[in-house]
């Protein structure tokens, strides 16, 4: 029975639960310039850190000279790997199972690496001593190409790792090898490929980029000598996870340590790590015993911390004559620079690049990946990825493009005959994952309806006969984007930081006036969960949102979380927040028979209250439940209301969704024009659908940037070419496509509220909806599989080397 | 180098400090006058997160010297909400359209709109997207951003906001 | 991000500003500051003194002196897009200022700034070739008049001495003219990946005078004179303008970088040339 009788309807709307565009909570204080961001703190005493950094890609330091660096009035230290190895700190683990240099020891790896860390009294003479600092090189030959990591005489890199025939993830093929991952039936697949009747190849390369988050990586360490206490405030997607491994690899317990992340001004994978600024600024308050600060440039942020993607994929698709898909096989060389410091759950070098089976019903299927080290600056795992799941979808995309193409059958055809149906989630995939739910076909005949597909097709037909009798110059493409990814990380039988499970936990406490306040272990950078957690507890408890106060990021307070990247708040956190307040409802519902005299099976949960069955006049507030927690419980009952609960999922998340980019090409100055871009995206159960959105658009301009035209660029040399915003493509608000968004639900059957997480869907499946239909536009002059990224001058020089302009 | 003292109006309150002649106006505001609302995000005088008003002109204050702005009237984020403390309509325009997620951008953004629609009332979605062109979002899209300040243009303009159909 | 330490001044008036330049051994003038301080931050040029220009009313400004438009050098490019007297009768002027930079940056960012450093990347250059603008120069020694068409050499390199100022351009009305200013950027903000600049009349539908120039396509800003007598004479037809592009590609020797190859920059900016002049075309009818 429906009954929404106008005081219903009224009571959930002051709830401002789950399903509400609620507004945010914190933008009272980001509209105001009163964020509290780490370079907004000013400690008493506080000093100044800045890198010397090398501009050789690779050479051996002969001498560190910082005599005149000393001289420079303000310049108090200057720290080098000799200092930094009195406390055993001149190298870190890497969340990867490597190694990385805090400080260059012996040599350098990569342009712009850190080689010494100059403390001065502000930040002006702090860039002066850096000035100072004078460094002899001497240059070794520079290794960028990862298809020349492997060869005979490839340079050695990595001279630490010399005789190490095996590493964290098992044999090393190389002195450059770094690990080789394969996953799948590799005979059955061979055999699938070997009975096809047709069958594609084709090498996709994902070009190496960077999340760039408007605000660089930063800390304030402050080391106190007399309670041996050591507090960081920093730019952490898990402070947590950097507590602990601050822990480890100082000699300060970890109950001594406090970490804390203030407001983040965007993380998008680039503040999961540990870098060697936060590392030096902690060393520094150490030796000086006064707070240190440390802020990267722009240029140090897009150079030296941790890039995204550069994965080369030589991908084979085995299919019958008719489209039905018979195989997949993927070798993917992946290039991790010059350590492999990839944030990726310990037993995943490759991260989940499994997924790549993507939404389709491959029966059989094999991946092997080989990580290469190179020398540029490490990382390899940021950006919206989901852990190479980015990767993953845009080799799937573009294969299943490559592949409609021989097959001449329409793209979006083609995936519809593959797809996964309905019936049969939960799905086994053929590279080792269940799939919870999905329902791709009801998504993709919406969204196809919704742009006339049909409409656009014809209208591509008669531009293509336009253009071969010389009536335009224009092309236009669609491009088809039809992704499952993978979020929530993860089960604890197989995902772990460290070898900390990444379960994620919520404590709440509702206060006697019935008011509450809420501690969570994941770290918003932006995703708004001060707004969203809040509305979580208010449709399960009852309390407006507006009366639970939402804390994250402080280690000392917040129960112990694994942070925020991979979109694994909602699917993690997310339960875990609905998994406390249910403990409290539980404990709520007792009390409130308690109050009202009847048997707790007697009673039922009525949006903001408990009412007696069959008695709809004897009604139980929360607020009257919380002030009788303080005084009123029942006999032998704990008083109080709270709850805490660590959430070990049992499953992943698989958001989907389906992406068409129409674009148009002008073949004689490769301009392109985004006529038209239409995403749908499957979440589960949407807590706020105007955030979803906020991230949805968010996470298209990326992609868009990405796919056309924002790289990190390498020359020969190993010098970077695109290290400021000059060259590295932000799109501003003229170049960014208008973005429509839709959406269908089908929830996550193993969680507690249906959730999946949306932050990454749009990175995913954007990318590939962009480069497909550069290649769709180009595809009917005979053109295979263009490369990303697809700037004006790319472009050009595709069509030039079609024979369409000369 | 021996210092300068710079004395300005900031938010309509004279304000003074001592700085080098090369202090950029930003570490001014965010360090002598502790006005940290306007923030740092490149060194290329590219992504505009710390634009600030300066006698009437939209400015990027990391390339600016303090110096330079010796007399100036100068507006930061910190002097955008009405006297009374409520948000102005440009804050409440934000709030209202999701036009913010991380807010790093958000202060450079505001700002920046503050002095566009003061140059124009009211301005096409185009006339929006070209005006807002020197401060960078990473997190929105700018879509949202549109509308925030489509929102604001309407509101002071006496007029209700009508949200363009899909 | 941080630049090296500088004495500063800001003098009130151009002879003491040429004083204080001639004192300071490694001093610079601060105009805008828009192309300076980006690269003082990035240290790669660390003056002993900056001589500021903001403080000298006389530097300002845009007048009409007989058939010439004089426009001070230290006028922003903001209050050049406000200037009815440009609109009227310099409206190439408008059209390649709207594209330099974004609008924080053209609040600030001079018209001298923006011609005086030799940048071939910088937009004005070639807009000052095709009008044959000339530059009022002051210095140490006497004042001079340079006209634009001389003042370019090469990358960074100009015919402007050591402790000379730029202290206004004059630029003679070109009166009925078809003009237009493409540009090619990868995004707002960007310098040219290829623009060209187009000034011409016509006379009993021909062309009867032309100027072309090219930004960010050679080392230097250039006046490409052989493609404007190719169009001079004809009526602006497609064969004659194909021409003139050919003669444009001749002299173009774009830099290879992230913008593209200089196989593409020279494609484009022929066409880039030909569509500034199909634009000129079309506005000297009205």
């Amino acid at each position: 029975m429906n009954d929404m009788s106008p005081n219903k309807a009224e009571r959930e709307a002051k709830l401002e639960g789950m399903g509400c565009k609620r507004k945010r909570v914190e933008d009272v204080r980001f509209t105001q310039g009163k964020g509290n961001f780490v370079d907004d703190l000013k400690l008493p005493g506080m000093l100044f850190g800045d890198f010397v950094r090398s501009p050789y890609p690779h050479a051996r330091i002969k001498k560190i000279d910082i005599k005149k660096a000393m001289k420079v009035p303000g310049v108090l230290a200057v720290l080098t790997a000799t200092e930094l190895k009195g406390v055993n700190l001149a190298w870190m683990p890497t969340l990867a199972g490597d190694v990385q240099m805090v400080l260059a020891d012996g040599k350098v790896l990569f342009q712009n690496q850190e080689v010494a860390f100059v403390v001065a009294t502000d930040r002006y003479a702090a860039a002066d001593g850096v000035e100072a600092v004078v460094v002899d090189y001497e240059a070794l030959p520079v290794l960028v190409d990862p298809f020349k990591a492997m060869e005979k005489n490839a340079p050695v890199l990595r001279e630490d790792l010399r005789g190490k025939m095996s590493g964290a993830h098992g044999p090393r093929k190389h002195h450059n090898h770094i690990f080789e991952w394969a996953v799948g039936d590799r005979d059955l697949t061979d055999a699938a490929f070997r009975k096809a009747d047709v069958t594609i190849k084709e090498l996709i390369s994902y070009h190496r980029t960077h999340p760039s988050p408007l605000e660089t990586c930063q800390s304030v360490a402050s080391f106190d000598k007399i309670k041996g206490e050591l507090t960081v405030w920093g730019t952490f997607q898990a402070p947590h996870v950097i507590r602990t491994v601050a822990s480890l690899i100082s000699t300060i317990p970890e109950h001594k340590i406090h970490v804390i992340s203030p407001d983040v001004g965007g993380g998008f994978g680039n503040k999961v790590g540990a870098y060697p600024g936060y590392i030096c600024s902690i060393v520094a308050s150490i030796v000086t015993g006064k707070p240190v600060k440390w802020v990267e440039d722009r240029i140090e942020n897009l150079t030296s911390t941790s890039f995204a993607r550069d994965y080369h994929m030589t991908t084979e698709i085995a299919a019958t004559k008719e489209g039905k898909v018979t195989g997949l096989r993927v070798h993917v060389l992946a290039d991790h620079g010059a350590f492999d410091a990839c944030a990726d759950p310990s037993k995943w070098p490759a991260g989940f690049f499994n997924i790549v089976t993507g939404s389709y019903d491959f029966p059989v299927a094999h991946v092997a990946v080989d990580g290469v080290y190179t020398n540029k600056a490490p990382g390899g795992v940021a950006y919206r990825c989901s852990f190479r799941v980015t990767e993953a979808a845009y080799c799937i995309e573009r294969g299943m493009d490559i592949l409609a193409q021989k097959l001449k059958i329409d793209p979006a055809e083609l995936r519809m005959k593959n797809f996964i149906r309905r019936d049969q989630f939960p799905y086994q995939s053929a590279l080792g994952w269940e799939y919870d739910s999905g329902d791709y076909h009801t998504a993709m005949k919406q969204a196809m309806e919704k742009i006339d597909y049909a409409g656009l097709r014809a209208e591509q037909k008669r531009k293509q006969a336009d253009f071969k009798a010389g009536k335009t110059r224009e092309i236009m493409g669609v491009g088809v984007s039809f992704f499952t990814e993978i979020v929530g990380a993860g089960p604890s039988k197989n995902c772990d930081i460290l070898g900390i499970a990444m379960f994620d936990s919520c404590e709440i406490r509702i206060h006697p006036t019935g008011s509450a306040i809420t501690r969570v272990g994941t770290k918003s950078t932006g995703q708004g969960h001060e707004t969203t957690w809040a509305q979580i507890i208010a449709t399960e408890i009852g309390i407006p949102a507006a009366d639970i106060m939402v804390e994250e990021g402080n280690t000392d307070t917040a129960p112990y979380g694994l942070g925020t990247y991979g979109s694994r708040s909602t699917p993690v956190a997310g339960a875990a927040i609905a998994m406390a307040a249910r403990k409290i409802k539980a404990k709520a519902q007792m009390i409130a028979a308690f109050m009202l005299e009847v048997h707790e099976d007697d009673l039922v949960f009525d949006i903001d209250g408990f009412r007696v069955k069959g008695l709809p006049e004897k009604f139980k507030s929360m607020k009257e439940i919380a002030w009788a927690a303080y005084h009123q419980v029942p006999p032998g009952m704990e008083p109080g209301l709270e709850a805490v609960s660590y959430y070990d999922p049992p499953n992943m998340t698989y958001p989907f969704g389906a992406y068409f980019c129409v674009m148009d090409i002008e073949v004689d100055t490769g301009v392109y024009k985004i006529r038209r871009f239409y995403a749908l995206d499957d979440c589960g159960t949407r807590i706020n659908p105007m955030i979803i959105e906020g991230q949805v658009h968010g996470g298209l301009t990326e992609a868009f940037a990405i796919a056309m035209g924002q790289e990190i660029r390498y020359d020969e040399g190993g010098n970077v070419l695109t290290g400021s915003f000059m060259d590295f493509f932000m799109p501003t608000a003229v170049e960014t496509p208008h973005w429509e968004t839709d959406f269908t639900v089908t929830p996550s059957p193993h969680h507690p509220i249906g959730a999946k997480g949306v932050g990454e869907s749009p990175n995913v499946g954007g990318v590939p909806a962009f480069s497909n239909a550069v290649n769709d536009a180009f595809g009917f002059l005979g053109a295979v599989h263009i490369q990303m990224p697809h700037d004006y001058w790319r472009n050009w020089e595709a069509a030039k080397k079609l024979g369409v302009v000369s | 180098m021996s210092n300068v003292h710079v004395k300005l109006k900031v938010n309509g309150q004279v304000m003074e400090g001592l700085c080098e002649p090369r202090t950029l106006l930003v570490h001014f505001l965010r360090e002598n006058l502790n006005l940290t609302g306007t923030h740092i995000g490149c060194e290329t005088t590219h992504c505009g997160v710390c634009t600030v008003d300066v006698n009437g002109k939209s400015v990027k204050s990391c390339t600016m010297l303090a110096v330079q702005a010796q007399g100036a009237e100068v507006l930061t984020i910190e002097g955008m909400a009405n006297a009374d403390g409520t948000l102005s309509a440009l804050q409440e325009g934000f709030r209202l359209m999701h036009g913010l997620q991380c807010g790093y951008c958000t202060p450079g953004m505001i700002v920046r709109a503050h002095r566009l629609l003061k140059e124009n009332p009211n301005p096409t979605e185009d006339e929006i997207r070209h005006g807002i062109a020197g401060n960078l979002c990473r997190c929105t899209g700018y879509q949202n951003i549109v509308k925030s300040i489509q929102h604001a243009a309407a509101k002071l303009r006496g007029e209700e906001f009508l949200e363009a159909a899909e | 991000m941080i630049p090296g330490s500088f004495e500063y001044h800001r003098p009130k008036t151009v002879s003491e500003a040429v004083k204080l330049l001639k004192k300071g051994k490694d001093a610079r003038v601060l105009a805008g500051g828009h192309s300076l301080l980006p690269m003082m931050k990035l240290r790669m040029t660390d003056p002993s003194a900056l001589v500021d220009l903001g403080g000298i009313a006389a530097l300002r400004g845009v007048k009409k002196v007989g058939s010439k438009i004089v426009i001070g050098a230290m006028t922003t490019q903001h209050e050049l897009l406000a200037s009815a007297l440009i609109a009227k009768n310099l409206p190439i002027l408008h059209e390649a200022a709207q594209l330099i930079a974004d609008p924080q940056v053209r609040y600030m960012g001079t018209l001298g700034g923006n011609v005086v450093n030799g940048d071939p990347g910088n937009d004005m250059p070639a807009v000052m070739l095709v009008l044959d603008a000339t530059y009022k120069v002051t210095g140490p020694i006497k004042s001079r008049a340079i006209k634009a068409r001389e003042f370019y050499k090469g990358s960074y390199e100009t015919a402007l001495k050591p402790g000379e100022i730029v202290t206004a351009l004059e630029i003679p009305v070109p009166g009925k003219h078809g003009y237009a200013y493409e540009k090619l950027k990868r995004k707002v903000g960007d310098y040219a990946t290829a623009a060209a600049a187009v000034v011409l009349t016509m006379k009993g539908g021909k062309i009867a005078t032309c100027s072309i120039a090219i930004t960010n396509l050679a080392p230097k800003a250039t006046l490409v004179e052989a493609a404007a007598k190719t169009l001079i004479g004809t009526a602006g037809d497609d064969t004659s303008i194909a021409a003139a592009v050919t003669d444009a590609r001749k002299v173009m020797d774009p830099a290879n970088d992230t913008r593209g190859t200089p196989a593409y920059r020279t494609s484009v900016g022929g066409t880039y040339v030909a569509r500034a002049v199909k634009s000129a075309l079309r506005r000297a009818d009205r």
